[in-house]
């Protein structure tokens, strides 16, 4: 018998499929990601824990979230390159659904599906989630994208050498490759605005202030009581990426 | 020792010296502060300048209609919003104009019919049937609608 016919012997394949299924096993008695027990615990004992939240029910679809931060943080103008935007989600009563993002939502919405087949409609602002387990640095290969003590996820642009790795580990396609910076660029909860003592830019020009964001250690801050007081849910648990992003009113179709 | 261990021996000492010098000198400064990132990325992107400078900038010299923006329907959004960033604007005030959005399109971003817009939220119009002729500015002024 050469090696060969002996690795895909009968034993064996019974051995890896043995090894396999207790692995399976194993994994589904894990605890699956929940945001609030998560946000529940103090993690960072020195300074602020940021996490950020959005209020479907007051979010009027206008981009101005989207323009302000390509503003602020020189995103270059042309489509296709966001740190923010927004979506809007048509169930039609067909059963089937449209995701549509026009410009990321900067020039505004127009409704693209007449309203007698609408059986729900809704705009979902999306943007980094600032995960505290973040499946974007753990990919890095150089140590360039990291995640400060305070709860934001950073990219230094110096020290990235645009492999793109971490474009395609981001589950909820926060990250793009800036062009002329040859790059990864994302959102940086405008650290830059808070580190001087103001919000996000997204978050002071949002007209129904349907986002905010603020330190989740703080019992008192808007951001804690919102966690609170909603019914909060964050994008993709099962993936355990530790997202502090968290939704009030979000559908489950939402991916 | 035989002579060819020596070498080998030796070999290996220049190897791994020379990778701790290269190690050494291309590892930046601050690298490791505090994780494996260099720390003085965090205050290099801290320093980086705020474009959007907030209502109270604008309050010096535009008081009036920032008093009545205050007191109207309008009051929950910053001047910013809608005239764009005003860092440049406000160092060289003469020279470096904002932008005056006057557009039909431009008011119809927020209060256009959409049935993902919850109703309570904000009015809207059906602008294509709401005097399409004419400007909304005409009728509605925008920090006093």
């Amino acid at each position: 018998m050469t090696e060969k016919e002996t690795s895909l012997s009968r034993r064996n394949f019974f051995k890896n499929a043995g090894i396999a299924a207790g692995t399976l096993v194993v994994a589904s008695t894990l605890p699956s990601f929940n945001a609030v027990l998560f946000a529940a615990v103090k993690r960072n004992t020195k300074g602020p824990w940021y996490g950020i939240a959005i209020d479907i029910e007051k979010c009027i679809g206008c981009g101005t979230c989207a323009k302000s931060c390509k503003i602020e943080n020189n995103v270059p103008q042309e489509p296709f390159f966001f740190r923010n935007w927004v979506e809007q989600y048509t169930i039609r009563k067909d059963g089937s659904l449209k995701v549509e993002s026009p410009n990321g939502g900067i020039d505004g919405f127009t409704q693209s599906v007449p309203a007698e087949e609408i059986e729900k409609t809704f705009f979902v602002p999306k943007m980094c989630n600032h995960c505290a387990k973040s499946p974007c640095v753990q990919v890095c290969p150089v140590g360039a994208t990291y995640e400060t003590e305070e709860g934001i996820v950073l990219v230094d642009e110096k020290y990235c050498i645009g492999c793109k790795y971490c474009i395609q580990a981001c589950p909820y396609g926060c990250r793009y490759f800036h062009p002329e910076k040859r790059v990864v660029d994302k959102c940086t909860l405008c650290f830059h605005r808070i580190k001087k003592g103001l919000n996000p830019a997204c978050m002071d020009n949002c007209p129904t202030k349907a986002r905010i964001s603020g330190d989740l250690n703080d019992p008192e801050s808007d951001i804690s009581k919102f966690v609170r007081t909603k019914n909060v849910y964050v994008l993709k648990p099962h993936l355990n990426t530790g997202s502090k992003l968290y939704y009030n009113a979000l559908n489950q179709e939402v991916r | 020792m035989p002579l060819h261990l020596k070498r080998l021996l030796m070999t290996g000492v220049v190897i791994v010296s020379l990778f701790l010098l290269l190690k050494h000198a291309l590892t930046p400064e601050s690298f490791g502060q505090y994780g494996h990132y260099r720390g003085n990325s965090m205050a290099e992107i801290a320093a980086l300048p705020a474009h959007f400078t907030g209502n109270q900038s604008c309050v010096s010299c535009h008081d009036t209609i920032v008093t009545m923006k205050s007191e109207s329907y309008h009051s929950e959004l910053t001047c910013e919003g809608c005239h764009g960033a005003a860092y440049k604007h406000i160092e060289s005030p003469k020279t470096e104009k904002l932008i005056k959005p006057d557009t039909n399109e431009f008011c119809a971003k927020c209060h256009s019919i959409n049935l993902a817009r919850p109703e309570k939220a904000i009015v809207q119009v059906n602008i294509k049937e709401h005097h399409p002729e004419k400007n909304c500015i005409k009728c509605h002024n925008p920090h006093q609608p």
